[in-house]
């Protein structure tokens, strides 16, 4: 087996697309939401859900980014050391609905380092999580709110997810047994 | 949309396409600045950046070294390196002790070496060490499985003032690349200018000495292969005209018992930087000064707390930097 395209740019484009009138149909007051992005690819996914809040329900929703390599659980087991990027929060999250923007939910680790970092920054009334792509095999109890796609796929296999912002190209796809897969 | 990265945060965007990784980090030691390439520095001071955004948030503090053991070790008094070194630690989740050398059994006669092996038989991942003589560190290196930082050795090197030094000037002055930076005063005993001049000429930063003929050190003025080349000039209107950076070095008072200076008030009239001066700078210029400053002599109090001076913030970026140096030796994989 080779592989596979799962998402194409124009199936990213919709599912993008349901998922804010998703958070649309959830959260009934935008002024009150705030979405934060998971470096690297959860900021572009972060602020395309932005746009396309402003479109459908012409109101801003502010665009926050997130760093977790400080908080991960496996500084310890990894090969390399994470390079440190800038975290944004763009003000008080104290009385906001913050949603959580990654692009892949794999163990649930990444989410798990992004709840500790983001409570350090104040106390939300609510945490909610937005993924492109849910792959399934969680070590820790968390879910997804809002799901682009489901993937059920063994863990030998790799999802690489790619964004025009990142990689030049929108794309999802998913290689055969190869390296171990990563969550972003 | 990938290159205007601003480390101040105001527009969100992504990283650069790092073009230094911190996979290449390779050192298990910061003894000095003379062993590292300008990538190693970058990187650094990449770090340091995102680190002064942990200390701006309202709880600054992450797990990131949790279960890590940090001690200093402190044959030289200190105010700021080790109260920074402290802090770092501890916003980092480290477990940090602290041992001065007048309350230990070094007074009883208890071997530099020796005390290393019991810090590291007391479970130390990184050592800070400060001591009066040059190359205490490098020894300690050779003796510790664990991570040894130089906190200042003798005349030798301040590595971690020396980075501090140069993240306050990136953060003014976008790059190093081509900055004047003159350094006033007593060069000769000063490991703080050496380890400027190591990353600052790595950086490519053009370094101007200048410093009474006693208070220069063997080897500035006529070229020594191994050390980076600087321009020397006695006459301290010549060195500040035109610099984006003027350094100041503490006059080490308790080594002028000496005789290598006739006296005060002709070093004042000579080589005090005072407000008349700054004005042969950029009118950008920063003034810097490692401290502690003995204002009224190598520097005037104008110009100490003047509209030009970066000294206190010189302080607080020291605490990012150590975090920085920390999260690199002790963060990730054990080598």
């Amino acid at each position: 087996m080779s592989a596979k395209v799962i998402l194409t740019a124009e199936d990213i484009r919709r599912t993008l697309a349901r998922i804010a009138h998703e958070i649309i149909e959830h959260n009934k007051s935008m002024s009150d939401l705030m979405l934060v992005g998971l470096l690297t690819r959860g900021v572009p996914l972060a602020k395309r859900l932005a746009a396309n809040i402003k479109t459908f329900e012409s109101a801003e929703v502010a665009v926050g980014t997130l760093d977790i390599s400080l908080y991960r659980d496996d500084l310890d087991s990894m090969d390399f050391k994470p390079l440190l990027n800038s975290t944004l929060i763009p003000g008080d999250i104290g009385q906001k609905t913050v949603i959580l923007v990654d692009d892949v939910l794999y163990t649930g680790r990444s989410t798990r380092a992004a709840l500790d970092a983001l409570i350090d920054y104040g106390r939300p009334r609510a945490i909610q999580l937005a993924v492109l792509i849910d792959r399934g095999h969680r070590e820790l109890p968390i879910r997804a709110d809002y799901i682009g796609k489901n993937i059920p796929s063994a863990r030998t296999e790799e999802i690489r997810v790619e964004l025009v912002e990142t990689d030049g190209v929108d794309q999802v796809t998913i290689f055969p047994a190869n390296e171990e897969g990563k969550t972003a | 949309m990938t290159t205007n990265w601003h480390e101040d945060g105001s527009t969100i965007l992504l990283p650069p396409k790092a073009a230094v990784t911190a996979s290449a980090w390779r050192h298990h030691h910061i003894l000095d600045l003379d062993d590292f390439t300008q990538d190693e520095i970058e990187l650094i001071l990449h770090i340091t950046g995102s680190m002064k955004e942990v200390l701006a948030r309202p709880i600054k503090k992450v797990p990131a070294l949790r279960g890590k053991t940090i001690m200093t070790l402190f044959y030289e008094n200190s105010t700021r390196t080790r109260l920074s070194f402290e802090l770092a630690a501890k916003s980092l989740s480290a477990d940090i002790s602290n041992l001065t050398a007048s309350t230990s059994s070094i007074v009883k006669g208890e071997s530099l070496i020796d005390t290393l092996l019991t810090l590291e038989s007391l479970g130390a991942d990184v050592v800070i060490i400060r001591h009066p003589q040059s190359g205490a560190p490098n020894l300690a290196a050779q003796h510790i499985k664990g991570s040894v930082i130089n906190a200042g050795d003798g005349w030798h090197a301040h590595p971690t003032q020396a980075l501090l030094d140069m993240y306050t000037m990136r953060a003014h002055k976008g790059v190093i690349k081509d900055l004047k930076v003159t350094i006033i005063g007593d060069t000769k005993h000063s490991r703080v200018s050496r380890s400027n001049i190591w990353g600052l000429t790595t950086m490519g930063a053009v370094v101007t000495v200048c410093s009474p003929p006693t208070l220069l050190p063997i080897g500035f003025n006529q070229p020594v292969a191994y050390f980076p080349k600087v321009r020397i000039e006695p006459d301290i209107h010549k060195a500040i005209e035109g610099a984006d950076v003027v350094m100041v070095l503490r006059l080490q008072l308790e080594r002028m018992q000496s005789g290598l200076l006739p006296s005060m008030r002709e070093y004042i009239n000579l080589y005090q930087l005072n407000e008349e001066r700054l004005k042969l700078a950029k009118p950008d210029a920063l003034v810097m000064h490692p401290g502690p400053m003995n204002e009224g002599l190598e520097i005037s109090t104008g110009v100490a707390h003047g509209s030009q001076s970066v000294i206190n913030e010189q302080v607080t970026n020291g605490v990012a930097v150590r975090m920085a140096l920390l999260y690199l030796l002790a963060g990730g994989k054990k080598a």
